[in-house]
């Protein structure tokens, strides 16, 4: 009974979202999985700021549906299923350890779309890749960590060591050491995107190492919450602008601005123009905001880093320009030559300086 | 005074602070079970604890309020278990689980509106003098009152457990609930406030997890620190001086691991992140080896409901 209820009603949605897709939709409902609660205040909340920018742009036309704190593996494929099957037009898997639970299942629903987040597997025609170039705002962050750091030793809690963080990473120590030669970079693996306790631990063991600038690539705000507790202690907001700690050790951020995109794609399902993609937009495609860079940042520092973001925004500068070695001392970038694209999708190794390895 | 880059004096101050949250938690479940119950619902009611706790402190402007707060709230939430289990003889390990979910779903609805909010901060309890002396300072000197308390805590349930007539009587129940009956004490009232005890230990250590050690509040905060609670009770084989081992050895691994990273150190973090699990088996498996039938000092009577009609 309960079977045959299935199959009856995933024929029905396969149905249903088959004849829709060459002339376009009247309705959609989008969906989105998301890896932590929508109160992190970090990377899914907005994830699913992004959905309500949907919802406001389209109004009736569209319906949204998101299921929170997904964990990342078998239970994500359940998740997904039962999305497909109750109807969902596009589904966003908004964490790079959806990539293969997105990809079974979108074999299985091949008119449902599928969209993954920070991903690189498309191997069915209705899966798209969207990430943002977060490593330009590292950019940033690590000119004004090497100006700001007083002991010379910054920090950076990594959450998995997988491309998306190592380029983080490497692009933040590559112009923290351009500002300051003698600065030197811990970092941390703290094998979670959401565990705050957690978070501020890492940062309390790097800050009991004598770091003054902590850089993190965690969901949640708790990095910033322990900062705060000792003097003299910078960091950075980190997908979510943060900006209740403004007036304590939170200098800058790296704001991710998924709405612009979730509206675009959504809205190329409703008139018929959907095509699968691999979207990779930074600073100058408006997916990637630096926050508001404040006070406690010198006027000429803040001046430089402005110009340093405007520079990659303006296509003039690449924050991954040669030469560059690796860890090892062996040759990547020759003098001038910029990353390629596939270089930095499938990075695995960190740039010549930075000390400790990657955890395989 | 560095060991590899790390100063072990930092290092045992940051570990007794990081073990509060899981040690409170941990002595209560200990009391909750030597009175023969197993509350299976310890995460829920630290989340809870850390929620409560957060709200009070953040209304009154008063951490000490916020504990206060936080320990009323996982004793409430424990009193759902209670009723539950003592007076409708629901199975434990089912009511425990669904405690512990209930926990988390009512948290993350009754949090909305609180993220991003700091919370008064809880200071540090001996004037700098003392926490500034070398070496003994920041272990003995430099903390919070709550870190103390916890360890006074411990102390105190050894001391009433061991010897103390209340502590006879949860032993008595907790070991057999029929010969405690025939002798007149009331098992499941008893019990109920045993339950509220270690409701209100959890809720207190969540509270410590919300405003002192991270301060703020988001949704599953307490990140199953409650199920580590669980696990040291029964690799202190729930004697409330190894509890205290177990929770710092638990939260000493999780500072050390960190600590070794940041100082470059080649043991992969996997292995660190491993140990505390691997010791409880291998105390479990020691323990259990030395006693024949009878596993590791368990109370006879944990997990059976009682009902005077047997």
């Amino acid at each position: 009974m309960k079977r045959r209820n299935l199959l009856a009603s995933a024929a029905m949605g396969l149905m249903l979202a088959s004849g829709a897709f060459a002339q376009g939709m009247d309705k959609v409902k989008a969906c989105f999985v998301y890896v932590g609660p929508i109160g992190d205040g970090g990377w899914t909340f907005q994830h699913h700021d992004g959905a309500m920018q949907v919802q406001a742009a389209y109004g009736d036309k569209v319906e949204i549906q998101y299921q929170e704190n997904v964990p990342e593996g078998a239970d994500a494929e359940r998740v997904l299923t039962q999305m497909a099957l109750g109807g969902c037009n596009i589904i966003f898997t908004t964490s790079f350890g959806y990539m293969d639970p997105t990809n079974a299942v979108a074999a299985k629903f091949p008119d449902v779309k599928f969209e993954h987040a920070t991903g690189f597997k498309r191997d069915h025609a209705n899966v798209s890749t969207y990430n943002a170039r977060f490593y330009e705002g590292r950019a940033v962050q690590g000119h004004i960590a090497g100006k700001m750091t007083k002991s010379n030793k910054i920090g950076y809690i990594a959450s998995f060591p997988i491309p998306e963080v190592i380029m983080g990473i490497n692009s933040y120590y590559l112009h923290a050491k351009k500002a300051n030669p003698a600065v030197e970079l811990s970092v941390v693996w703290a094998f979670t995107w959401f565990d705050p306790a957690k978070e501020a631990d890492a940062a309390k063991a790097l800050i009991d190492q004598g770091v003054d600038v902590i850089a993190a690539h965690t969901d949640s705000t708790a990095p910033l919450a322990e900062a705060a507790k000792t003097e003299g202690v910078i960091g950075f907001g980190q997908a979510s602008d943060m900006a209740e700690y403004k007036d304590g050790p939170r200098v800058s951020s790296i704001i991710d601005n998924w709405g612009p995109y979730y509206v675009k794609r959504v809205g190329a399902l409703l008139d018929g123009t959907y095509e699968q993609i691999d979207a990779w937009e930074g600073i100058a495609g408006g997916e990637v905001l630096i926050g508001e860079i404040t006070d406690k940042v010198p006027a000429d520092v803040k001046a430089e880093a402005e110009a340093l973001r405007d520079a990659i925004a303006a296509g003039t500068y690449h924050p991954f320009t040669g030469p560059i070695n690796k860890q090892d001392g062996s040759a990547w970038l020759a003098e001038g030559a910029t990353a390629p694209d596939g270089d930095l999708l499938g990075m695995n190794f960190f740039v010549e300086g930075i000390v400790g390895d990657i955890p395989q | 005074m560095d060991l590899g880059g790390i100063n072990p004096v930092i290092l045992i101050a940051t570990l007794m602070a990081s073990a509060v949250p899981i040690l409170l938690a941990a002595l209560g479940e200990t009391v909750v079970e030597r009175a023969g119950v197993l509350n299976l619902g310890v995460e829920g009611m630290m989340v809870i604890g850390a929620l409560g706790g957060f709200i009070v402190a953040v209304q009154t402007g008063s951490p000490v309020m916020g504990f206060i707060g936080g320990a009323v709230a996982g004793a409430v939430l424990s009193l759902i278990f209670a009723a539950l289990t003592q007076v409708f003889l629901a199975n434990q390990v089912a009511t425990g689980l669904a405690l512990t979910l209930f926990g988390l779903g009512v948290s993350s609805l009754g949090g909305q509106g609180y993220n991003g909010i700091k919370p008064p901060p809880t200071g540090q309890l001996l004037p700098d003098v003392l926490a500034d002396l070398p070496v003994v300072g920041p272990i003995l000197f430099g903390h919070d009152w709550v870190v103390y308390f916890s360890i006074l805590m411990t102390a105190v349930l050894w001391w009433v457990l061991k010897s103390t007539r209340i502590g006879l009587i949860i032993r008595a129940v907790g070991e057999s609930h029929e010969a405690a009956h025939a002798l007149g004490y009331k098992v499941n009232r008893i019990r109920l406030m045993c339950i509220a005890f270690g409701g209100a230990m959890a809720g207190m250590g969540g509270a410590y997890v919300s405003l002192a050690r991270v301060p703020q509040w988001v949704d599953g905060i307490t990140a199953g620190a409650g199920w580590i609670a669980l696990a040291i009770v029964v690799f202190a084989s729930w004697k409330p001086w190894r509890v205290l081992i177990g929770a710092y050895l638990f939260g000493g691994i999780t500072v050390l691991q960190l600590n070794l990273q940041v100082a470059g150190s080649i043991i992969p973090v996997e292995y660190l992140s491993m140990a505390p699990y691997l010791i409880t088996i291998l105390v479990l498996v020691i323990m259990s080896a030395g006693r024949k039938g009878k596993v590791n000092g368990a109370p006879a009577a944990l997990g059976q409901n009682f009902h005077a009609s047997r």
